[in-house]
């Protein structure tokens, strides 16, 4: 039984009624299960208006009046405002419903790597597709196509400014007096691929930064002779891209437009610094805020042996004794949330909008991570005391709208054996069933997971 | 909104958690100044916040995001007729020509990378490596102050930065956005982490701030929910009324956002420092006489290039400026060692080079504000730092 309730709640996202009992005795085969490129994706997700759709749905302002570029400002505004409630709460009833949870789980961490956040508001309309175009096509995949998928798509161009990116010696730096802007190139090696200590320097980032070069978004009203590829919205444009031989990290790449990015990912997604990155960050998040050396090097082993073979690296990481193993991890905001409404099967659409609404205000504003380095993924970060107030004081509420639950059931159902004797007497002696569900709620068992 | 934590003293919480002696505890502080510690999380770009348009080499260094001095309603606010504030900034200029202002420029921290998060952890781990630690140096200096019980430290937010986490145990503060749980149920939820200590120690950490926070800034359920562009005003108005309480805390951190200006620098720019400048404005009259005997020190990771990117941005770089206000504060200098903006003058032909160590800023106040020794400083605060020099004269005698 406790190993499900580890698989129900480290792995996937808290368990639904019933969910325990379904896992029954093979966990690491229920997750193993979920590992499934064919897995199809979750109907709510799939009916959100794609990229394309939504940038074609703008006002063209390519060399156009300060009037309307204004208007498409205004535009891409309104965009944020409408869609990113929309897409949100799609994401949400995604996770509450799942019955495939792991792949939410993954879908939300991968999301967290590969940061796009909406506090550039430019991007904010677009992280749903984002994350429906270049996260979920490629969880069980290789890495590199993550990878490649993420770093291309418009609203990584947009967050991390290489749509403004112009080679200095390209055709438009030279009318423009145009150059670089580094920050995709700089955060894509220090946070996506080879970690902050991976081994480049200043003149990596600046070369990389060139070969990024040309990578911009398809803006309305772009002439289609200007464009020389295409991917999901993103078009690469020659007469930006700067021109010339570029050395990354020791390796020099011919000059060959739109195929350098291509090249140029391959090799950081090929590096030994990646799969060590990789697998410390999945062992922090499924096993421990500082994980066992060991399971990180296990982990590593296995992506640059399968060379990125993510469902590979899942399975190991499943098998890995240490995953099932110790107090596992403080839940965040997101994560809490999203274990109570499961809890209660509260999955509608309504419901799932006032679960957007509890992690707003518990700290960890959906598609608004405070940087490019996303939500921290440790107790240390999250576990302050203004924030367990808060968690107590949302727990009360819920409870209140719970009188009729039976606590003890719910306990069992989303802790099993794993509800520790202390917990269960508060539960049996509080002078309610609303406080006892509150209680069973901020339990030191069901904040963590 | 009955206040629940005025509530719980009287419903028998104390049998539940043994004394209580924070939040009970009178006696008196071990200090009486105030410091508050403003990070720019996200590198602010000292030549824009404080450009230097009096030296020769400033207009064609920064192209585009060089600043107007002709007087005008966009010109720099001249200080001292080489340096200038941001025209976004009149509080602070207020403030320098009150003597209550004094700008440092070319700062760094020891650290020469240009990663965020690195740079911002070193800024607060107070050491030479980033990660080298997980307690923050602004906690270690709180230690050592002696507050026994007291919890004289304050983040200002709802997580707690590392320049606070440590040993020493200190308070939060936000506006609740949620309706007060019934003092009845937080006494559950105390008896139940019974054998919890973490998890009780941090409930009661937040009960004791809460407590104090109600009595200085009163009861704050339905505050509007923060946001990128009222969160600084809002916390900073908040610490100020809970700073200025005599048994309140003596030390806080607050934060500031949106200075990662890689695109659209001048409007970026403008917008980060009104939110800067309002919030410090909030700070200062909140704190009422109690000014008199604050600093307010900012502090980012790093600098920008000295030179525009393509995107009217600016990228990562090294050195940059910083602030050092409040009423203790010997003010209507800047103080620089210049080291000039040539391209081989830059730091790798690049960035601002820099020339005054963060810590030699941050241990004179430290020394001169808060009294601690320099020993306990070079060692304890800034472990090595016995090299970076506190600087002299930079609080009234």
């Amino acid at each position: 039984m406790t190993a499900a309730v580890l698989a129900a709640n480290r792995f996937g996202l808290g368990p639904r009624p019933g969910e325990l009992a379904a896992i029954g005795s093979d966990p690491r085969g229920w997750l193993k299960a979920q590992l499934d490129p064919a897995s199809s994706v979750p109907a709510v997700i799939a009916a959100l208006p794609g990229t394309e759709a939504r940038l074609a749905a703008l006002p063209p302002a390519m060399g156009a009046s300060a009037e309307a570029q204004k208007q498409l400002i205004q535009a891409v505004l309104k965009n944020a405002r409408d869609q990113v409630p929309q897409d949100t709460t799609a994401r949400l009833q995604a996770a509450i419903r799942s019955e495939t949870p792991l792949i939410e789980r993954l879908v939300a961490f991968w999301a967290n790597h590969f940061t796009v956040s909406g506090l550039r508001p430019v991007a904010a309309g677009l992280i749903g597709p984002y994350e429906a175009e270049a996260i979920r096509p490629h969880l069980f995949g290789r890495f590199v196509d993550l990878l490649k998928a993420a770093t291309l798509h418009p609203a990584m161009l947009l967050y991390l400014d290489n749509a403004t990116s112009i080679g200095p010696n390209s055709r438009a730096g030279e009318r423009r007096g145009k150059g670089l802007n580094e920050n995709l190139a700089r955060e894509l090696m220090e946070l996506h691929t080879l970690g902050v200590d991976g081994g480049y320097t200043q003149g990596d980032v600046t070369e990389l930064a060139k070969i990024l070069t040309g990578w911009t978004i398809h803006r309305p009203g772009q002439p289609q002779r200007a464009i020389a590829a295409e991917r999901g919205g993103a078009v690469f444009i020659p007469a930006i891209h700067e021109p010339g031989e570029k050395t990354l990290l020791g390796k020099r790449y011919r000059d060959q437009d739109q195929d350098e990015a291509d090249a140029a990912l391959d090799a950081l997604a090929r590096h030994p610094a990646t799969a060590r990155f990789i697998a410390t960050k999945l062992a922090r998040h499924f096993i421990a805020d500082a994980p066992p050396a060991d399971a990180v090097a296990t982990l590593a082993e296995t992506f640059a042996r399968t060379e990125g073979d993510l469902s590979a690296v899942y399975a190991r990481l499943i098998d890995l004794d240490a995953a099932w193993q110790g107090a596992g991890k403080y839940r965040a905001p997101y994560d809490w949330v999203v274990a109570i409404f499961r809890a209660f099967a509260a999955d509608d659409p309504d419901r799932a909008r006032r679960a957007v609404q509890a992690v707003n205000q518990l700290g960890q504003r959906l598609y608004f991570a405070p940087s490019p380095a996303g939500w921290p993924d440790d107790a240390d970060s999250w576990l302050a005391p203004e924030s367990l107030l808060a968690r107590i004081d949302y727990a009360e509420a819920v409870g209140r709208t719970k009188g009729e639950t039976d606590p003890l059931r719910l306990a069992d159902d989303t802790l099993g054996e794993t509800l520790t004797p202390e917990s269960k007497q508060a539960i049996q002696r509080a002078p309610s069933r609303s406080d006892a569900v509150a209680l069973l709620l901020v339990s030191p068992e069901f904040l963590r997971r | 909104m009955l206040n629940r934590r005025h509530m719980l003293s009287l419903t028998g919480s104390l049998a539940v958690l043994g004394a209580l002696p924070a939040r009970l505890a009178l006696a008196n502080a071990p200090t009486d100044a105030r410091f508050v510690l403003a990070i720019q999380r996200g590198a602010m770009d000292g030549l824009h916040a404080v450009p230097p348009y009096g030296d020769p080499g400033y207009k064609a260094l920064r192209g585009a995001l060089s600043l107007a001095d002709d007087g005008g309603a966009e010109s720099v606010l001249d200080l001292d007729g080489k340096f200038g504030l941001h025209p976004t900034l009149p509080e602070l200029k207020a403030w320098y020509d009150r003597g209550e202002l004094l700008v440092l420029h070319a700062v760094a921290t020891p650290y020469r990378e240009r990663s965020h998060f690195d740079g911002q952890d070193l800024l607060e781990n107070g050491t030479t490596r980033p990660h080298a630690g997980n307690s923050g140096w602004l906690n270690r200096a709180i230690g050592l102050l002696g507050g026994g019980d007291r919890r004289l430290g304050l983040a200002l937010g709802p997580e707690v930065p590392l320049a606070l986490r440590g040993d020493t145990a200190v308070a939060s503060w936000a506006p609740e956005k949620l309706p007060a749980a019934a003092p009845d149920f937080l006494n559950l939820v105390q008896a139940m982490y019974a054998k919890q200590p973490t998890l009780q120690a941090v409930l009661h950490q937040a009960i004791d701030a809460d407590r104090m926070a109600e009595a200085a800034v009163g009861d704050t359920a339905g505050m509007a929910v923060l946001r990128p562009g009222n969160a600084a005003r809002i916390l900073a108005e908040s610490g100020g009324k809970l700073l200025a309480q005599a048994n309140g805390p003596r030390i806080a951190v607050l934060e500031l956002q949106g200075w990662d200006t890689h695109t659209n620098q001048n409007g970026r720019m403008a917008a980060a420092l009104t939110q800067m400048n309002d919030a410090l404005a909030a700070l200062k009259a909140s704190l009422g006489p109690t000014w008199g005997k604050t600093v307010v020190m900012t502090a980012t990771e790093f600098g920008r290039t000295a030179r525009p990117n393509g995107s009217n941005g600016t990228d990562h770089g090294t050195a940059t400026a910083l602030f050092l206000g409040g009423g203790a504060v010997d003010g209507k200098r800047v103080i620089a060692n210049w080291p000039g903006l040539e391209g081989a003058r830059l730091y790798q032909n690049r960035d601002l080079a820099p020339t005054t160590d963060f810590r030699s800023v941050a241990k004179a106040v430290m020394q001169a504000h808060l009294g601690l020794p320099l020993d306990a400083l070079d060692r304890v605060v800034f472990p090595d730092s016995g090299g970076a020099k506190p600087l002299g004269a930079l609080l009234r005698a």
